[in-house]
């Protein structure tokens, strides 16, 4: 019987020769991912069943949220998931200075292979579906119960084929190619079901760009979003993965909810508009947007492709007067390359501000939240109202390129516009 | 059967509307209810009452996995919530932390400031005074009793308990 790859995985994952859409399946789970404000909640839940971890090595907790600790009420927070991590000797566990934006950190720390099923107390754990693996957010309650059984229960999702073809054009990248799908079926548009990337776009985008496509999937109302693993999969998690992986692909009559076919080759970088990750826009349709402040990082776009591009287009100019600009690395080993690679300093001499890896401003957690009514470009994942800050603000989601123009012009631009 | 004020809201009602990431240094559900649906409608947490019903359009729930969302909603007093449809993370959610929610095609047309009974397990729900009706996919046996439970934990500590 034919299937996709989402299928063979959870098919594999459940002890069956094949699973189908719709079917209720109980499946084995790989790596269990918490964070510092998830995992407290699922800490308490798991302390009521009073069982052990079924395999701490297999149970990842990472305080990225809040962290350093903005506050004392989060200090706590953190705390309680520190003791946890200490009490069931989870080998797994990074503090701060050895951490990072779980998801950048967990693919580069090589904790999550192809083939894998993932469940994570985040909504953007589908960012690992970029290395071929079943990957999904679930809420505190779910991975307290992993955490002592192992595994869970699924629905198969019907899955959703997006074929991309054409060349990219020069400042075009991952994020791009997300929003704009997004843009076409809407925030519900892929509710409950898979989102397969493949086609020869794909096949050419580098692994940082397959990262920030599956990690907007959720933004679609996806469960997972997928690309089947390839050599450049393979070459990226070859050295780094701590388990044996095993590659699945998509038969090619598996069957599909439905399939999208998007040539790219006039596709121009693309801009979400408050308050949707679907009201998506040309950077040139934008309009005169003034903008106050100008975010790159996260778990969608803070890795050294996204930093370079964004380094790329400031260097030798300035961060406009108006305009602050934050740095975010997405993990220690990233910030250590962009400082080998003199990134770092374009910034600084930019006029901008380089922080520590946090999810912070992305949420409106801290190190960037947004007064009453001002704007900003940022390279995260969401829009919503009052996401960054004050509920009358505005976040408008771009690729590195356009926020660190934007960030030089003052308003919403593309990297031409500038250079 | 639960009987209750109806707040309405709109499509894509996302998890930060419901309870806004400034507020998740804490996961006491007494002090997440204070700050229930603030960013939407900032009066909802001081009118809110025991019983009462959310209505909304589509996609209810979009965005993070924050479980604080429905155990924000759950401790304001929310009875139910009656929906076009959820976004999946919410749904599951839902259930595990005891909220009852409801799939109801006509969602939107349920008045706004009515006061409707709903019955869980047929997934009936009824206007008070006009008597108009509204059916919502019911919700299966085995799901009513992980709410009636009070959620997934709860519900899997008592099976362990009764199989002993």
């Amino acid at each position: 019987m034919p299937q996709t790859v989402t299928e063979k995985i959870l098919a594999a994952h459940a002890g069956k020769e094949y699973v189908e859409p719709g079917e209720l399946i109980s499946a084995k789970v790989d790596v269990l991912l918490g964070n510092d404000i998830t995992a407290p909640l699922a800490i308490r839940e798991f302390e009521r069943v009073g069982v052990p971890v079924f395999d701490p090595a297999a149970v990842v907790m990472v305080p990225d949220h809040f962290t350093p600790n903005k506050d004392i009420k989060s200090a706590e927070q953190a705390k309680v998931m520190r003791e946890f991590a200490r009490r069931h000797d989870l080998p797994n566990y990074f503090e701060v200075g050895r951490m990072g934006i779980e998801h950048c950190l967990l693919p580069e720390q090589g904790l999550v292979g192809p083939g894998d099923v993932v469940i994570g107390a985040d909504s953007h754990t589908c960012t690992y579906g970029a290395l071929g693996a079943f990957a999904t957010g679930v809420g505190s309650t779910d991975l307290a119960a992993a955490m002592a059984l192992g595994e869970t229960w699924f629905k198969v999702p019907e899955s959703l084929k997006f074929v991309y073809t054409g060349k990219l054009g020069p400042w075009v990248g991952g994020k791009d190619l997300i929003l704009h799908a997004i843009g076409e079926i809407g925030v519900e548009g892929a509710l409950y079901c898979a989102m397969e990337f493949c086609g020869p776009v794909i096949e050419n985008l580098s692994l940082d760009g397959r990262l920030t496509m599956c990690n907007m999937a959720v933004e679609a109302g996806a469960k997972n979003g997928i690309i089947a693993a390839d050599d450049k999969t393979d070459a990226y998690v070859r050295g780094r993965a701590r388990r044996p992986y095993r590659v699945f692909a998509s038969d090619p009559d598996a069957g599909y909810k439905k399939v999208y076919e998007f040539d790219v080759s006039d596709l121009e970088p693309c801009v979400a508009c408050p308050h949707l990750p679907d009201n998506v826009r040309p950077v040139s349709r934008a309009g005169d947007v003034k903008i106050d402040q100008v975010v790159v990082g996260s778990c969608t776009n803070g890795r050294m492709d996204d930093l370079r591009l964004a380094a790329r287009v400031l260097s030798g100019r300035k961060v406009h007067k108006n305009v602050r600009m934050i740095v975010i690395p997405g993990t220690q080993e990233i910030y250590l390359q962009a400082l080998k690679e003199g990134l770092i300093e374009t910034f600084i001499v930019a006029g901008a501000v380089f922080s520590t890896p946090t999810c912070g401003p992305c949420l409106g957690g801290h190190m960037g939240i947004l007064a009453k009514g001002e704007r900003a470009v940022s390279t995260t994942n969401r829009n919503f109202v009052g996401r960054m800050g004050h509920p009358e603000s505005e976040v408008y989601l771009a690729n590195p390129a356009v926020a660190a123009a934007s960030a030089i012009a003052g308003r919403i631009a593309g990297p031409e516009e500038v250079s | 059967m639960t009987e209750g004020n109806v707040f309405k809201f709109g499509d894509n009602v996302d998890t930060d509307l419901i309870i806004p990431a400034r507020y998740l240094n804490t996961s006491d559900p007494a002090e997440l209810a204070l700050h229930c649906m603030e960013d939407a409608d900032p009066t909802f947490a001081g009118r809110v009452q025991s019983g009462d019903v959310i209505v909304a359009g589509a996609n209810f729930g979009c965005g993070s996995s924050r479980e604080h969302a429905p155990v924000a909603i759950k401790a304001a007093g929310v009875a139910c919530v009656v929906a076009r449809s959820f976004a999946r993370i919410f749904y599951r959610n839902a259930f595990n932390i005891g909220l009852p929610i409801l799939e109801c095609a006509e969602a939107e047309s349920v008045p706004t400031g009515s006061r409707v009974r709903v019955d869980l397990d047929t997934g009936r729900i009824t206007v008070v005074g006009t008597g108009q009706e509204y059916q919502a996919r019911p919700i299966p046996p085995f799901m009513q009793a992980i709410v009636t439970a009070g959620g997934l934990i709860p519900y899997v500590i008592g099976r362990a308990e009764a199989g002993k």
